[in-house]
């Protein structure tokens, strides 16, 4: 059989122990075993970005972290983070703006987004494109979530666009 | 993002109080997607689902001498390994062939291959595990005995002698050719400059961000099959389950839930689609397949491979006096099913030059088959290449005259007020702006000052250039694109409205959602004419046991024609409820109207009653109307265009870049995009399509390329290897409309899903030619990358 491994997590903020294969992804034991789905998978090898989450406060790929890696580690999830309240604006202001189109990557396109908007809170149009940059979004061709991000960030410095 | 006032001439029956068309309303039912609470088909999961994985060709061309299943049997958790014969007891064979595309041939394709692999990465035996990484251990277990047999892999040499026939049953590799000629083509070239130009395509792909997805069930008692399908018409899949499965179509239910994206990529027949679902009915359990990054790179249709050799003459006066293509183009090994690997070809023949006046036209073109992964329609299917040919060779042509690429456009595209009219090819135009679109270009971009802008720069060894690209768009295709040639894929569409008791409108339409708004579209033409706030309209896409036949979402079809089908059945609803309205207010229904949900009186707007107590008393105390009258809070409309056997639209594109010549590497700085695609229903909705799609255009042009090996090896299969456009590569794009609204419906709205990929990459390639202008250097070669324009400038071998 293959290995297992026994891990003790929060997700979204509840604690859960679970039983998981050694080599399953975190994006994989959010999705499959836990059902939280809103994190997606383009390519399991790092590059598109939609399996983003964050860990321990920052944003990792989902697709390249170990479910066995979370142990003793605190998950947040598009779903966590929409529950909480704290993306409410950028989701707001993605759908006002039509920053989403099919949706695929939108939830990794506003957790990365709102870590830009933690580490610089007043970022250029070039910044935006910079930081965004390992996200793929194969439908919007990015205008309108840099225009989305750019006003989020103005709003939040209580700056009227 | 502010709403904007309707800015098209408008038939009456949208015209109306608080009408929703041209108002950039938000998009309904993506709140959901907001949350990563949507519904992709991998995030359904059915008791008793099983996954399968592939075993496929690393050759791209071998026959199969014997696999070995029994290691992958015992491997943990495998509960099926299936080879192609095995899998075609269940599923039929198809061929890609349309009758009016006369003389296209290909070779039967199984859902998993029999005796041979054609192409690296096609399927030949399937796995069936409890997870999908149980399945792709089993696929490691899978011995397969091969012979590599020799490999057709470049198209230029396909149909020599010496190369080897890929299906020998066909004779040869040639699958189509198609020759066309008008005017007087030899004594236009005797009459004027000629400028002559190769021009090459690199095969690209769509890179959906979710992968190919389908999870089928089959519930044998009642001989049912339900397919969650991530694709773009779930009618036109209906049919094909049914009847390669041998079931009746109305046993065969497809369910497309959220897409994540599709672009033309999730409009085919796949054979491991049609495996999954047969695997489905043989095992009598649900199977999910999704593709994997890698198998998408090796499986998902790829686009665009064409060399075209072209000529154009030019008078000194600018006039376009002829030109002639001759397009040769390797589709892999079979023609795909059922819209067939021939449309991309066809397509280049009839849109060529086919925005200018000038009669004199000569194309050819020439489709092979190849050991690779097969072609067949991606979004703007032959416009990007068209239009690239088009405009390189008018550009070519006002250097060689020294005339102003400007001017020579002006000179040249068909006059606006020529319409009705059609072109040297046949196509026939019902009414373009050419010259509206491109004055409001030359304005918008401020044209002069970005000349003297290079010409300054210049000087200081700066290499910027302004790439000019109009263009025509086919789009709301009649029956005349494929149902003319036997294809079973509805041109038409149908529109069911219901009232319910409390005064919302429930919509169901048979165009389907992958990200464009089609359901914005449908709720603000609903609302409009029935008379509704939009938050009262709930629209249902993508589930043919719900929804009226239709065809789905391509060739930029579902606001036009979903929408016109919309019009009809809210005109038709909104006379329903009036009939009831005038009953219970005892006044002529024809006094009435319906504003913002409430009957009112038409001469004064005074309200009269809800439609939430219509609904009520219509539903729940039918005794307290007259036993003679029925009421039907419902309606049904279709609609198909009939004028005209498409829309076309057109457009017009710049690009300003600069090309930096010590690296050959290319800095978009600005795009913009004129379009007019008749009636804006939604002017947000429609600046993204263009800009989503002038960035499609912009991969092609600048990064997309599928490599390949002299052995048919893809070599850059990973998004890693495989460069798409990202956030900071890409310009800000500026979008104006010119409205010239289709007659052929009360609607005239016309599409603008593809024409942002249509123009980009041919405004990208002018734009690079014009900075390096100066240098004497051209290219026509699309990835335009850093290492080839150093090639062309001469600075690496
Ligand atoms: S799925 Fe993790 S980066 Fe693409
Ligand atoms: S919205 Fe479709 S990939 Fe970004």
């Amino acid at each position: 059989m293959e290995p297992m491994i026994d891990i003790q997590t929060s997700v979204n903020g509840a604690n859960l122990s679970a039983r998981v294969p050694a080599r399953q992804t975190l994006v994989d034991f959010l999705r499959y075993h836990l059902e939280l789905t809103g994190s997606h998978v383009g390519c399991e090898h790092g590059s598109c970005g939609a399996c983003t989450i964050r860990l321990d406060g920052d944003i990792v790929r989902g697709c390249l972290v170990l479910a066995a890696q979370a142990d003793g580690a605190a998950v947040e999830t598009i779903e966590g983070l929409s529950d909480s309240g704290e993306l409410a604006d950028l989701q707001a202001t993605f759908h006002a703006r039509n920053a989403l189109q099919c949706g695929y990557c939108t939830p990794g396109m506003l957790l990365t987004a709102q870590a830009l908007l933690a580490d610089n809170p007043a970022p250029s149009r070039e910044e935006i494109r910079a930081y965004i940059s390992g996200n793929y979004c194969r439908c919007t061709g990015y205008q309108a979530i840099v225009d989305a991000i750019e006003s989020v960030a103005a709003a939040r410095r209580g700056v009227i666009s | 993002m502010s709403d904007t006032p309707p800015h098209g001439p408008l038939h009456a029956v949208l015209d109306r109080p608080n009408s929703y068309i041209g108002r950039s309303v938000p998009r309904p039912n993506v709140r959901r997607l907001l949350q990563g609470r949507g519904n992709y088909v991998d995030d359904i999961r059915l008791p008793r689902m099983v996954h399968v994985a592939f075993v496929r060709s690393p050759y791209a061309h071998a026959r199969i001498d014997g696999i070995d299943t029994a290691a992958a049997l015992n491997s943990p958790g495998v509960v099926a390994v299936v080879t192609g014969a095995e899998l075609a007891e269940y599923c039929t064979p198809w061929v890609g062939v349309l009758s009016h595309l006369a003389g296209l041939k290909s070779q039967p394709q199984h859902a998993i291959a029999i005796q041979k692999a054609s192409w690296q990465g096609e399927a030949v035996a399937a796995v069936v595990a409890e997870t999908r990484a149980q399945a792709e251990d089993g696929v490691d277990a899978v011995q397969v005995q091969w012979t590599e047999l020799p490999i057709v892999a470049d198209m230029e040499t396909a149909l020599d002698d010496q190369t080897p026939v890929i299906h020998p049953d066909l004779g040869d590799n040639l699958a189509w050719q198609r020759s066309f000629e008008a005017g007087d083509v030899d004594a236009a070239f005797a009459a004027g400059t000629v400028v002559d130009e190769e021009f090459s395509f690199g095969r690209h792909t769509g890179v959906t961000v979710e992968p190919r997805a389908i999870l089928s069930s089959y519930e044998p008692a009642e001989g049912r099959l339900t397919v969650h399908h991530s694709c773009q018409a779930p009618h036109m899949m209906q049919n094909i389950f049914a009847t390669h499965l041998g079931l009746e179509e109305h046993d065969v239910r497809v369910i497309c839930g959220d897409v994540g994206g599709s672009y033309g990529i999730k409009v085919h027949a796949y054979a491991d689609e049609m495996a999954t679902a047969a695997l489905s009915v043989m095992l009598r359990r649900p199977v999910k397949f999704i593709a994997d990054r890698l198998e998408s790179f090796l499986t998902d249709i790829h686009a665009r491979d064409h060399r075209v050799r072209a000529r154009m003459a030019i008078s000194e006066s600018g006039k376009i006096l002829g030109i002639e293509i001759d397009d040769l183009t390797g589709i892999g090994p079979y023609s795909v099913y059922p819209r067939t690997s021939g449309i991309e070809a066809n397509q280049i023949v009839n849109l060529t030059g086919a925005q200018y006046t000038c009669g004199n036209y000569r194309a050819k073109t020439t489709v092979v088959f190849q050991n690779k992964v097969p072609m067949c329609q991606y979004r703007a299917v032959g416009h990007p290449i068209a239009t690239a040919v088009t405009e390189g060779l008018v550009d070519a042509a006002a250097a060689a005259i020294g005339m102003d690429p400007i001017e020579v456009r002006r000179r040249n595209l068909i006059p606006d007020d020529a319409y009705p009219c059609t072109a040297a090819t046949g196509l026939s135009f019902e009414g373009l702006s050419h010259h509206r679109a491109l004055a409001r270009l030359v304005e918008l971009m401020d044209y002069d000052s970005l000349r003297a802008e290079q010409e300054r720069l210049r000087g200081d060894g700066i290499y910027r250039g302004i790439g000019i690209a109009t263009f025509i768009e086919l789009t709301n295709p009649s029956a005349m694109f494929y149902g003319v040639g036997g294809a079973r894929i509805s041109a038409q569409d149908g529109c069911t409205l219901r009232l319910d008791a409390k005064g919302n409108v429930i919509c169901t339409t048979g165009v389907t959602e992958q990200g464009q708004g089609a359901e914005a579209v449908m709720a603000q033409v609903t609302a409009t004419a029935v008379g509704v706030t939009i938050d009262k309209v709930r629209v249902i896409t993508g589930d043919t046991d719900v929804v009226p036949y239709g065809g789905g979402t391509w060739a930029s079809r579902a606001a036009g024609i979903g929408g016109e089908a919309a019009v009809q059945a809210g005109k038709a609803l909104r006379e329903n409820i009036l009939k009831v309205a005038g009953i219970i207010l005892q006044a002529e229904p024809e006094t009435l109207d319906i504003r913002e949900g409430r009957v009112v009186d038409g001469a004064d707007g005074n309200d009269r009653i809800g439609l939430d107590e219509v609904g009520r008393i219509a539903y729940y105390r039918a005794d307290t109307l007259p036993k003679d009258f029925q009421s039907e809070l419902v309606a049904t409309r279709h609609y198909v265009p009939k004028l005209f056997p498409f829309a076309f639209t057109n457009g017009v594109q710049a690009s300003w870049l600069e090309v930096d010549i010590e690296t050959g590497f290319v800095t978009l700085l600005k795009h913009w995009a004129v379009e007019d695609c008749g009636t804006v229903i939604n002017p947000q909705l429609v600046d993204e399509q263009i800009r989503g799609g002038v960035v499609q255009g912009i991969g092609g042009a600048l990064f997309e390329h599928c490599l390949y090996d002299d052995h048919g090896q893809l070599l850059n299969g990973s998004m890693m290897d495989y460069l798409t456009p990202m956030a900071a590569e890409m310009p800000d794009i500026e979008v104006a409309h010119v409205e010239t609204p289709t007659a052929d419906s009360e609607l005239g709205a016309k599409g603008a899903g593809e024409a942002g990929t249509a123009g980009a990459p041919a405004a990208v390639l002018n734009a690079i030619n014009d900075a390096l202008m100066p240098l004497d250097v051209r290219l026509n070669i699309h990835p335009a990358t850093p290492e080839r324009i150093l090639a062309a400038l001469g600075t690496v071998g």
